[in-house]
């Protein structure tokens, strides 16, 4: 096979063109400028140049979740990298798909403490699915294909693959995505005999849930709409964590919304109660499981999960299914209609006129009164003045902001809800928005953010201004680390210590200052009409929604505790509600 | 009450099924790790067991296929039988790693570890550590008129127990390699 022979750093450009890549987010440096020359010389990919490297990390990472493809950043070796850090485990725990491309110095230099040298391999070894160092230029295409191989594959997560820059300047042969084998196949097809037994107990249960998390949204569109499939024909309740948000419909009639920590009351008493408990591509994490030995007590569990490792991780499961989604998921169908698509229909019906007794809780509801916006109805206005646009995607920040949109927005969609859950990265909204406004140039992005998390990355301003990509930065601005505050309302005594957001900068002249367009909203009177206007703004726009300073976000379980002792809404004495002992959990 | 056809607690189709899955009783397990020859590979092994607060006991490696670059990797560790799962698990799910096995649970296997001893001392006491050198067939590899270095080759035990006969002996210096081991199945593993 004779292979074209070219420099690495073209090689580099060849080979993201030939993995379809659109955009790449980044940042030049010494150690990758033969790879900006070729960029330069070329028109098929778009670089967008952020203001920092977590942000160009967060933006592929927004890219990735609202598209399905897998983001990419190019940075330089040394601080470059080691920038790249927060979102390359923000990626890991989350599982979104990211190539990053970091530049090194010279092979013969590596080991010197040579200028803006770090061991980038050794330090993203932790906080990658895989990385590489590439030593010679000959592997390096077949290297970056590798990359994009593990990335997508499997469970998805970020790779990286180091560069150094004699590697970028020397001559190579081109390794062609197709000439390229891995032996990297994880097992996609669940065993048959455990997806029957699943089918036996979906026949009899009679208080089954449905628990299903990103792993349907990573699985692709077909997994979201098999899983629509079985919930309609089966009827039975489904609930999702926050990363499983949109895979099932948030108007769809059996939905039970969010479950969790911050999830809702029916969610979460119907995880307590139910005899059968199916999990869809989530891994029990602990803001769903709460107390693990109370944790759904009587129920027996399935778990359909293409990580090994997430199965018995946490919470041990009779029925182990280890496969895609829809992989999984078609055969579970295919099954359960061939033997006549059974359920306990009258004992199924019982279990939802209790769980419309929950429901009458009415755990999400507030007050509006006053002349001070409460965070939960801006994003009810947000959600009314929004919900019809037909490609709306939200991001959010780290914080109360983030629950409440969790709760208050609905999403009929997936890949339209981009989060932080595992890592919890506050900064992470704003770089994420420019990512998925990036690839989707006509869609409605709006950031649901708290004024502390924005200020985290807020220089990239800069790159939504110069790429003039109109996305919505919604400040809910409580002048407070919220969340932070309410734990310490919560679990020490009102003291509140450091989470206060002092010397706030006038958001709207920051706006300005960069060219951009900035709106105030201090007055429930005033929420319509401000929200219309940053709707009605072809460019990017910073709101600074100002509201209410001490609001609590409830339902909430406190950490250690079971589902069904649940603090709710108004009215709750916050000074006792958590009992000793549960400030040692996160 | 529910109707359901399941034993709760119990795992279809499992051999961890077979052990009761909240015992808190130590287990030790040896594991063969089979991962391509690349760099990092070791320390992405060992960054998985101190990341995760996972023991090892020992562990060795050297490449066994050098047309393949393979190399295998022996770990000896302990924890619960939920701890060792979770660890196969996640060795499994290193990008690298061919295989996992776990020869303590997969079929008898045989486990040797190779031991040097430097045994120092004259008179009565040499004679002894030689004459107990020949009944735990530890060869001589090296001596002095002050001392002997012995070779054991064994169990992980038998060069526990001719450690412990020797100190009193003049025992100043032990070298061990960390158990490998191949299961005795006619098959690779
Ligand atoms: C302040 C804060 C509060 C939070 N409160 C809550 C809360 O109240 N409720 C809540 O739900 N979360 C909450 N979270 C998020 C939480 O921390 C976790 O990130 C989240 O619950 C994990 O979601 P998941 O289980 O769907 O798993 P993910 O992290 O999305 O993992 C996906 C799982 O699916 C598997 N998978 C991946 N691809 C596939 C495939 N193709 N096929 C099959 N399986 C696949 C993976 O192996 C993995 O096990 C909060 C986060 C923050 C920051
Ligand atoms: C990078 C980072 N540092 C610290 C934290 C801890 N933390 C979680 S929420 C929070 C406060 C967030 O405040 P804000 O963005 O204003 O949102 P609010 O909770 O007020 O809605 C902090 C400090 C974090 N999640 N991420």
């Amino acid at each position: 096979m004779t292979q074209e022979q070219m420099t690495g750093a073209k090689m580099v450009v060849e080979a993201l063109k030939d993995q379809g890549v659109e955009v790449v987010f980044g940042y030049p440096g010494g150690a990758v400028l033969p790879i900006y020359d070729e960029i330069f010389q070329q028109n098929h990919i778009r670089h967008v140049l952020v203001r920092h490297e977590q942000g160009a990390v967060h933006a592929a990472e927004g890219y990735a979740r609202s598209t399905g493809k897998p983001g990419v950043c190019l940075v330089t070796s040394g601080p470059g990298a080691t920038n790249a850090v927060t979102g390359l485990t923000d990626a890991l725990m989350d599982s979104i798909p990211i190539v990053v491309l970091t530049g090194q110095v010279p092979t013969f230099m590596i080991g010197n403490d040579a200028f803006q040298e770090a061991d980038t391999v050794g330090i993203t070894r932790p906080c990658t699915k895989h990385n590489w160092l590439v030593r010679e230029t000959d592997k390096l295409s077949e290297t970056i294909h590798q990359a994009f191989h593990v990335a997508v594959t499997g469970r998805p997560g970020p790779v990286l693959v180091d560069i150094p820059k004699d590697v970028q300047f020397a001559d190579g042969g081109y390794t062609r995505p197709e000439d390229v084998k891995s032996h990297y196949a994880p097992q996609t097809k669940g065993d048959m005999a455990v997806i029957e037994a699943l089918v036996d107990v979906i026949e009899t249960a009679e208080r089954p849930v449905i628990y299903s998390g990103g792993g349907v949204i990573n699985s692709g569109d077909k997994a979201s709409s098999l899983l629509r499939q079985l919930v309609d024909m089966t009827g039975f309740p489904i609930t999702s964590t926050l990363m499983g948000l949109g895979a099932y419909p948030a108007n769809g009639k059996s939905w039970l919304g969010m479950l969790g920590m911050h999830g809702l009351y029916e969610a979460n008493l119907a995880m307590h109660d139910c005899d059968l408990m199916i999990n869809v591509g989530a891994r029990f994490d602990d803001r769903i499981t709460g107390r693990v030995q109370d944790f759904s007590p009587r129920s027996i569990k399935a778990h359909i999960d293409i990580d090994p490792s997430s199965i018995n991780k946490v919470i041990r499961v009779e029925l182990p299914i280890i496969g895609d989604v829809a992989v999984v998921l078609e055969d579970l169908l295919t099954v359960w209609k061939a033997r006549g698509a059974k359920t306990n229909a009258p004992a199924v019906r019982d279990w939802w006129a209790q769980i419309e007794e929950w429901r009458k809780v009415d755990c999400l509801k507030y007050t509006q009164k006053g002349k001070v916006i409460k965070p939960q109805h801006a994003l009810v206005r947000l959600e009314e003045l929004t919900k019809d646009h037909p490609k709306r995607y939200i991001c959010t920040e780290v914080g109360q902001h983030q629950m409440w949109a969790a709760q208050y927005l609905n999403f009929n969609e997936p890949n339209r809800w981009m989060t932080s859950g595992g890592l919890g990265t506050m900064g992470y909204g704003f770089p994420s928005s420019i990512g998925v406004q990036m690839a989707h140039p006509d869609g409605l992005v709006i950031n649901v953010a708290g004024e502390a998390s924005w200020l985290m990355n807020m220089q990239e301003m800069g790159t939504a201004v110069q790429f003039n990509l109109p996305v919505k930065q919604f400040i809910l601005n409580n002048e407070r680390l919220g969340m932070v505050r309410q734990w310490q309302e919560l679990l020490h005594g009102e003291r509140y210590s450091q989470s206060w957001s002092e010397a706030l900068p006038d958001f709207v002249k920051l706006a300005e200052a960069f060219g951009a367009k900035g709106i105030r909203i201090e007055s429930p009177d005033d929420l319509d009409e401000g929200i219309k206007e940053m709707l009605a703004h072809d460019g990017p726009v910073i709101v600074d929604c100002l509201v209410e300073k001490h609001e609590n976000c409830f339902p909430m379980i406190p950490s250690g505790e079971p589902h069904n002792s649940m603090i709710l809404g108004e009215n709750v004495d916050t000074s006792t509600a958590i009992k000793e002992g549960g400030g040692v959990l996160v | 009450m529910s109707q359901l056809d399941i034993k709760k607690g119990t795992s279809k189709h499992s051999a961890y099924d077979l052990r009761d899955p909240h015992s808190t009783t130590i287990e030790r397990h040896t594991l063969a790790v089979v991962v391509d020859n690349e760099a990092g590979v070791l320390a992405r092994v060992i960054g998985l067991f101190s990341g995760r607060g996972y023991n090892i006991e020992s562990l060795t490696v050297a490449e066994i296929d050098h047309t393949g670059h393979r190399s295998r990797i022996t770990v000896v560790t302990t924890g619960t039988a939920a701890v060792i799962e979770q660890i196969k698990a996640q060795l499994g799910r290193i990008v690298p790693v061919h295989e996992v096995h776990d020869l303590t649970t997969e079929g008898p296997s045989v486990e040797r570890e190779l031991a040097l001893f430097k045994v120092t001392g004259t008179g009565d006491a040499r004679v002894e550590a030689l004459r107990l050198a020949d009944i735990f067939r530890a060869n001589v590899v090296d001596s002095t008129l002050q001392s002997f270095t012995f070779e054991v080759t064994g169990t992980s035990e038998k060069i526990d127990a001719f450690a412990e006969l020797m100190w009193p002996l003049g025992l100043t210096e032990i070298a061990r390699t960390g158990v490998v081991a191949l299961s005795r199945s006619e098959r690779a593993s």
